[in-house]
């Protein structure tokens, strides 16, 4: 009988805390950067049920008796970096945990991520320790057509905890990276471009027949056609930009540049498509189809009024992932203003990855995604304090 | 007779910029970080003839009249950085032929007109070792060398030792990235690894002997051996070995082989220092380490850490910082300053790390690495606090002369990047401003 009292006690005590920890929280922040409009001093954060219930200053909201406070110098929406390529490739750089590349064909669209994403990663762990929340992760830019990409929170025990869009684009290479072996196709820039004409005009034609072939390569190029599924294009150099608004003006398509390293050089026509931009990684390595890109090129997108997100990118050896929180922190340092800086890894990455009205900023109803540092996020001496996900401490490791 | 007076006024106007050169040049009103010896507020650094004539406060620094005065106020003047470990320059090392060439010099490889110089000369860095890379237990000699403006070879930028020679060190490796699986005389384990680099020393040693043998007798003199004389080089402690090292276990080894034969060494990268730090600290070797944005990538570096740093300060042990440029870039070795402290190191010995503890890693602690007098004009100035994000360097001068200004486009370009920062530039496609006030 005892035993049966203390189970029970020991089940509610249970359930209680994990009622706190999913339920009601207060954040607290001597700045408050919502990315809904301008910061607020002294702010808080309400958190119920895993959503935000409030935001406001702490003099015009009360916080109820029984949150849970937490208090953090700054505080701000979790961090999206919206193209990394991790939980696909991990941080050991062994085969087993390489899953970014499959080297069998040029073009493999029906490749899922989630059929390859380690919600267990520890370079997932590494990042949330920064406070990004939120990934567009993937294939890897490095094959014509190497898959697909998903979203995921940087979270959960498994691929279906982490999830939240199973299929988001996908990813599609430009340029020196995606050649094949000599003797193989593709092998030059215009090979690459046909090959993607004819998938794409099967593709098309495919659409168009009242019982299309089953087929998973067909199934999902056919939501490409219909404008259901984006191409996420890495194209550095301007002929492969040129190329990427060439494919998509012919075919009709809903594209998202990615990377666009000489962006400066066709600034006005990566405009005039309304296509939004995946910059690549501020200290990225100039080289390759790389090596005209600036730490300025954020700022330049941004100043042409291009929407414009900001990515960790691939990486084949050390550092195996960046940290997107210190790629943003080099662009505020390079012509952007600290706001601009961070709607690059929050509410604009949000709006390019769809998601604008769940994540990306501190609002009522959203995903309780936070940030909280210890001072401006971007300075290198400051630190992470802890992220929350879903309305759940998900880190409390100061980094 | 116009023409007379042409050369006349050229003639002047040369004279004029010669006096200019020899004319001491003094920055004033900045806050000056002399690395040894507190920071200054309003401070006056004093150079002339590509050394420094003095540091102070303006009581105890007087600017002779004849001085250039550039006015930093607002800006923080420290000294010259210093990356013990890089690969600008294009260096080219051993080859496949085998795992021990101390032979080979990357002397012989490097190019001076490669676009890094430019970009390490926009991060700060004015003093920089070379080195061959760890695919080998030893790929060959490293060189030191100075930023200098206006190379057309690699002699313009040598560093000399008070005997009149370059000066450099000799990189070896161990862990993985030298042990190469079926690849023929190249070690297939670390203990192998050891071994074979044992033996290269016990053969050094027997070298050695016969030289003290012959006592300057020729005909008793051992045949010439390029790579025996290397290695007796660092017997004799004369060229320091920079030792490319990750794991906890390989550090030991490197201390170990270190006990064996006495030579000197300097730990580089020491990914797992934080493990060792007590042993490293004993054994009262430097190390040179490296800041990496995520752990892994590779094996051995799936441990290392931001903390390293704050490790090696606690334990005692003499730290620098360095890029392995390219795999963190020239541009931002400043910034491993700012992380370090992140990490719990001071913020004293993070910015000694950039800079005196390089030098003293490279045997240059008598003439770089800070804003002594005496020692050489290498400086930066810089927009702000050293550790901070939103600070640039906004200009680096070497040996009194101006080598990188960030307002300049052409320079400004390299810092950034962009169209055409990458392309290799030639000398005369950098024309110095002969009236900048550098000498």
């Amino acid at each position: 009988m005892k035993n049966l009292y203390r189970a029970l006690f020991l089940l509610l005590t249970a359930s209680c805390s994990l009622l706190t920890a999913y339920g009601q929280l207060a954040v607290k922040g001597e700045t408050v950067w919502t990315m809904a409009g301008d910061p607020i001093a002294n702010g808080v954060v309400l958190i119920n049920n895993g959503k935000i219930e409030a935001v406001g200053s702490q003099t015009s909201i009360q916080i109820p008796a029984n949150y849970r406070v937490i208090t953090a110098k700054v505080v701000t929406p979790g961090l999206i970096d919206a193209h990394s390529v991790i939980g696909l490739n991990g941080y050991l750089n062994q085969p087993h945990d390489q899953m970014a590349l499959e080297g069998s064909g040029p073009i493999q669209p029906e490749l899922r991520a989630i059929d390859a994403y380690n919600a267990d990663e520890k370079l997932v762990e590494w990042v949330r320790q920064f406070g990004i929340t939120t990934i567009h992760t993937g294939h890897q830019p490095s094959a014509l057509v190497s898959g697909q990409t998903m979203i995921a929170k940087t979270i959960g025990k498994d691929v279906d905890e982490a999830t939240i869009v199973p299929t988001a684009m996908i990813a599609v290479t430009l340029g020196q990276d995606s050649l094949a072996g000599q003797g193989k196709s593709p092998g030059t820039r215009g090979k690459e471009a046909a090959m993607l004409r004819a998938e794409l005009i099967k593709a098309q034609e495919n659409s168009k027949k009242a019982d299309p072939p089953k087929d998973l390569r067909s199934d999902i190029m056919i939501k490409v056609i219909k404008r259901e599924i984006p191409l996420l294009i890495t194209a550095n150099k301007s002929q492969d930009i040129m190329t990427a608004l060439r494919l998509a003006k012919e075919f009709n398509l809903k594209i998202v540049l990615d990377g666009v390293s000489e962006a400066q050089l066709v600034m006005n026509e990566i405009k005039a498509s309304g296509f939004p931009v995946i910059v690549h990684p501020t200290m990225a390595r100039a080289n390759g189809d790389t090596e005209s890109l600036s730490m300025e090129d954020a700022a330049k997108l941004k100043a042409a009024g291009i929407p414009t997100a900001l990515q960790s990118g691939y990486e084949g050896y050390v550092p195996k992932t960046r940290v997107v929180l210190f790629e943003a922190a080099m662009a505020a340092t390079n012509g952007l203003s600290q706001r601009d800086a961070l709607a690059l890894i929050t509410i604009d990455a949000a709006k390019i990855l769809g998601l604008e009205t769940r994540i990306g900023s501190l609002e009522k109803g959203k995903d309780a995604d936070i940030a909280m540092y210890d001072g401006d996020p971007f300075e290198w001496t400051s630190h992470c304090t802890g992220t929350i996900i879903n309305g759940q401490v998900v880190s409390d490791v100061v980094r | 007779m116009k023409k007379l007076l042409f050369s006349i006024s050229a003639l002047i106007l040369f004279a004029c910029a010669v006096s200019g050169q020899d004319r001491p040049t003094a920055f004033v009103n900045a806050r000056i970080i002399p690395i040894v010896g507190q920071p200054i507020e309003q401070g006056v650094l004093l150079v002339q003839k590509g050394k420094i004539l003095a540091v102070g406060d303006a009581t105890t620094v007087k600017v002779p009249a004849d001085a250039v005065v550039i006015d930093a106020k607002g800006k923080v003047i420290m000294p010259g950085i210093v990356d013990s470990h890089s690969h600008i320059l294009e260096p080219a090392g051993g080859d496949g032929s085998g795992p021990i060439q101390p032979d080979v010099r990357v002397l012989d490889s490097l190019n001076v007109q490669s676009s890094s110089l430019q970009r390490a000369q926009a991060g700060g860095i004015t003093t920089v070792n070379v080195m061959p890379g760890s695919g080998h237990l030893d790929s060959g000699q490293t060189m030191y060398l100075k930023l200098r403006d206006g190379a057309t070879k690699i002699d313009d930028l040598m560093i000399y030792d008070k005997d009149g020679k370059y000066m450099g060190g000799i990189k070896f490796a161990n862990g993985t990235n030298s042990i190469r699986a079926g690849g023929g005389n190249f070690p297939g384990t670390r203990a192998k690894s050891a071994a074979l680099v044992r033996d290269q020393f016990i053969k050094a040693q027997e070298y050695r002997d016969k030289i003290k043998k012959a006592a300057g007798d020729a005909t008793k003199m051992p045949p010439r051996d390029l790579a025996m004389e290397a290695l007796v080089e660092v017997l004799d402690g004369k060229r320091v070995i920079h030792w490319h090292t990750h794991r906890h276990d390989d550090i030991l080894t490197v201390l170990r082989l270190q006990k064996e034969f006495g030579f000197r060494v300097v730990l580089h990268h020491v990914s797992e220092a934080w493990r060792v730090a007590d042993e490293i600290a004993k054994a009262k070797v430097m190390c040179s380490i490296i800041f990496i944005d995520s752990p892994g990538g590779k094996l051995e570096t799936t441990d290392i850490k931001f903390e390293n740093g704050a490790a090696l300060e606690k334990a005692g042990v003499v730290t620098g910082f360095h890029t392995d440029d390219p795999i963190t870039d020239s541009r931002w070795l400043l910034r491993s300053a700012g992380i370090a402290v992140r990490a719990g190191m001071s913020r004293e010995k993070a910015l000694y790390a950039l800079t005196m503890a390089n030098a003293m890693i490279l045997d240059l602690g008598d003439r770089v690495g800070s804003l002594e007098k005496g020692k050489d004009a290498d400086l930066v100035v810089l927009s702000g606090d050293p550790l901070s994000v939103y600070t640039h360097v906004l200009e680096t001068w070497v040996e009194g002369k101006k080598v990188f200004d960030r307002s300049d486009p052409k320079d400004h370009l390299v810092a950034v990047g962009g169209y055409g920062a990458s392309n290799d530039r030639y000398v005369d496609d950098d024309e110095e401003d002969k009236d900048e006030g550098g000498n």
